[in-house]
């Protein structure tokens, strides 16, 4: 009696537990098909685009009327905008496949511009013509590419799954199917810059850059102590001077500082060649606010003014918590020179500065002349939007879309809540950026 | 304190703080009210000094002759208190009447005071393009991804993850980019949904306020961890902490 109590228990527990196994067997099974066919998805709908991309490249070399080329060029972009956003959707960590989404990129960027364009007025040039035609090309051996990889998956069966355990082990992944075929894809490209013109390879990826400087190279012991005379906290318990690895084109000293009283690091990266300060950054616990946004402003204003910085004016404040954030730009006979901005961290417990950035001072800081402006202000004024209430208005320095100085007139203006920013070319009268503050 | 001859319960309502565009704070909150009270501030109440409020003080200015220069310091405080006897804290966000009782003045100081105890949640601000959940999300990133580093070695994490948005080879937004499959460890595991600390997000705003230790790396990787050859192939822009970051 007993023991067949005891079986009987135990060929419950046995049955509960193989179907508690079973369950989360199954359940396992259904979430590794879900991953499975949203890959599955997000590739085939790849190849699709990627087909429809290269048909409508195809056509816009076919078209003669400017009517029907812009908008087939915008579409173009759009399809190019498509096929990146399904591969950012598969599971190709380590994959080279970075070749790639530049091309989709780039062709993204001449279509719009293209498409944007009055083609009345200024139609396609041959060089762009020849562009299009070297695109129409390589998209195809792309296609290509993904449509051998597609009929492989389709007839083998094979799994994206395996993909992304295949791509996570130590060893160079050789032997899967899917990461031969798109190893493949990227290979038949060559370099970008020979499909495209220069105009179309000079991005936000670029200025990010430093830029060749000149100048005296300076040693360790100088980066410490240009580092010491920018630090706010002036006591340390320790100190320690990085050199740049040997990717980086301008190879810059990283001097971090650790402070004991207040308990505070301090990080700062200056360049070899000429010992510009690039940044830096203190970060410690800020106390309770005592200062205001206006006076921490003036502090840093003032603490730029001791660091040799001139000409230097505030144009964009914020607030986060206990920090202050000062937008400052360089300033010549009223003419506001963006370029050349410095930006400063002000804790507002003290007053003092805790982080510095002119990154883009250093890359962009040089004589100029500025030009005299063909257009009067009226002038530009009229090339506004009606609708827009100008509030301030100014001459300034901007970098342009690609990536050009150019002077402009800046007028900030009000429509309905909101505030715009606005550039009109002071030569040409060319709308340059409008911006939504 | 700011002035003398008003009840002084009034302009407790302020401290003594300037407040210039960017400001944030309950100070700001209490501007923005009695602007909107009177019908000079039309958007929300939310404590953050912008440019709506930035044209409403303006205009504010100029209609009471005063210098136009879109800074609340003392002075001003003072006009817009007198400008606004009839406001009553509790009703700011609806109310923009002039015409009030005046027994309802008396009760000022109590009303005012308790919204204000109400209203203690933190005012935040987030840089121009960037909404609070981009912040959050990329904070939850680089906690998930390098919490044990140096402060500075988080910014770096924060800096790669925006170099990415301005890169061709990668998605275009934040949230592309951080769910980009297996492109962080962070995500693939689960640490992400880890909450994160201030340290996380006081990196990520230094990073979208400009400061990229990296100079435009794209990658990084902790070599003694890192399973692919592919990306120790990669040209090497500098080491901070445990990360090697490179473009």
């Amino acid at each position: 009696m007993k023991n067949a109590i005891i079986i009987g228990a135990l060929s419950v527990a046995l049955i509960g537990t193989g179907y508690w196994g079973y369950t989360k067997h199954r359940d396992l099974q259904e979430m590794h098909n879900q991953a499975e066919n949203s890959y599955q998805r997000a590739f085939n709908e790849l190849t699709y685009d990627v087909d429809l991309l290269h048909d409508k490249i195809g056509a816009t070399l076919a078209m003669n009327s400017k009517a029907s080329l812009s908008p087939a060029l915008a579409d173009v972009w759009r399809l190019s905008i498509e096929s990146k956003s399904d591969i950012a959707q598969l599971p190709l960590k380590f994959l080279p496949f970075d070749k790639t989404q530049a091309f989709l990129t780039k062709i993204g960027n001449f279509s719009y511009r293209t498409a944007v364009r009055d083609l009345e007025k200024e139609p396609l040039t041959d060089e762009e013509y020849n562009t299009l035609k070297a695109i129409y090309k390589k998209s195809e051996s792309v296609q290509n590419g993904l449509r051998n990889v597609q009929s492989d998956i389709i007839d083998k069966d094979l799994s994206w799954i395996d993909v992304q355990t295949v791509s996570a082990q130590k060893e160079a992944p050789r032997d899967n199917v899917i990461i031969n075929g798109f190893k493949h894809v990227e290979q038949t490209k060559s370099t970008v810059e020979q499909d495209f013109g220069p105009t179309f390879t000079t991005g936000p990826e670029q200025s990010k850059e430093l830029k060749k400087l000149t100048g005296e190279k300076i040693s360790e012991s100088e980066a410490k102590k240009i580092a010491k005379s920018y630090f706010p906290i002036k006591n340390y318990k320790d100190i320690a001077v990085n050199k740049s690895l040997n990717g980086s084109k301008e190879p810059f000293y990283s001097v971090s500082m650790e402070h004991k009283n207040p308990k505070a690091d301090s990080y700062m990266e200056i360049t070899e060649t000429g010992g510009h300060p690039l940044f830096f950054i203190t970060n410690r616990d800020i106390k309770k606010q005592q200062i205001s946004l206006e006076d921490a402003g003036k502090s840093g204003a003032t603490y730029l003014k001791k660091q040799k910085y001139t000409d230097m004016e505030i144009y964009d404040s914020s607030q986060y918590d206990t920090i202050g954030v000062f937008q400052f730009v360089k300033t010549v006979n009223d003419v506001r020179i963006y370029p050349e901005a410095i930006q400063l961290k002000v804790a507002l417990d003290n007053g003092k500065v805790i982080g510095f950035n002119a990154k883009s001072y250093v890359v962009s800081n040089h004589k100029r002349n500025i030009p005299t402006p063909k257009l009067t202000k009226a002038q530009a004024r009229k090339k506004v939007n009606p609708n827009v209430e100008v509030q301030e208005e100014r001459l300034a320095i901007l970098l342009n879309d690609l990536n050009k100085e150019v002077l402009c007139y800046e007028f900030i203006g009000t429509l309905g809540d909101d505030t715009y920013d606005i550039y009109v070319n002071a030569m040409t009268g060319d709308e340059e950026k409008v911006k939504k503050l | 304190m700011v002035n003398t001859y008003l009840p002084k319960d009034e302009v407790n309502a302020f401290t003594s703080q300037v407040l210039t565009r960017g400001s944030t704070g309950q100070d700001v909150k209490e501007l923005q009210s009695r602007l909107k009270f009177i019908g000079f501030f039309k958007g929300k109440v939310d404590g953050v000094f912008g440019w709506g409020t930035y044209w409403s003080l303006r205009t504010f200015q100029k209609e009471f002759g005063m210098k136009v220069d879109g800074v609340a310091g003392p002075k001003l405080k003072e006009k817009l208190v007198k400008a606004t006897k009839n406001y009553k804290a509790s009703n700011t966000a609806s109310n923009t009447n002039t015409k009030k009782s005046n027994s309802i003045v008396s009760k000022i100081t109590k009303t005012s005071n308790t919204n204000k105890n109400n209203n203690k949640k933190q005012v935040e601000n987030a840089p121009n393009g960037y909404t609070n959940n981009d912040i959050k999300l990329m904070a939850n990133a680089v906690y998930g991804e390098s919490r044990g580093e140096p402060y500075i070695g988080q910014v770096a994490v924060a800096a790669v993850i925006l170099n990415r948005l301005s890169s061709s080879s990668f998605p275009n937004s934040i949230s592309g980019i951080i769910y980009q499959p297996g492109a962080f460890t962070a995500v693939a595991d689960g640490q992400i949904n880890l909450t994160p600390n201030a340290n996380a997000k006081k990196a990520v705003l230094d990073a979208i306020n400009g400061w990229d230790p990296t100079t435009g790396c794209i990658y990084y990787y902790n070599p003694k961890t890192a399973t692919n050859k592919w990306i120790r192939k990669r040209p090497k822009i500098l080491t901070i902490g445990e990360h090697i970051f490179c473009k």
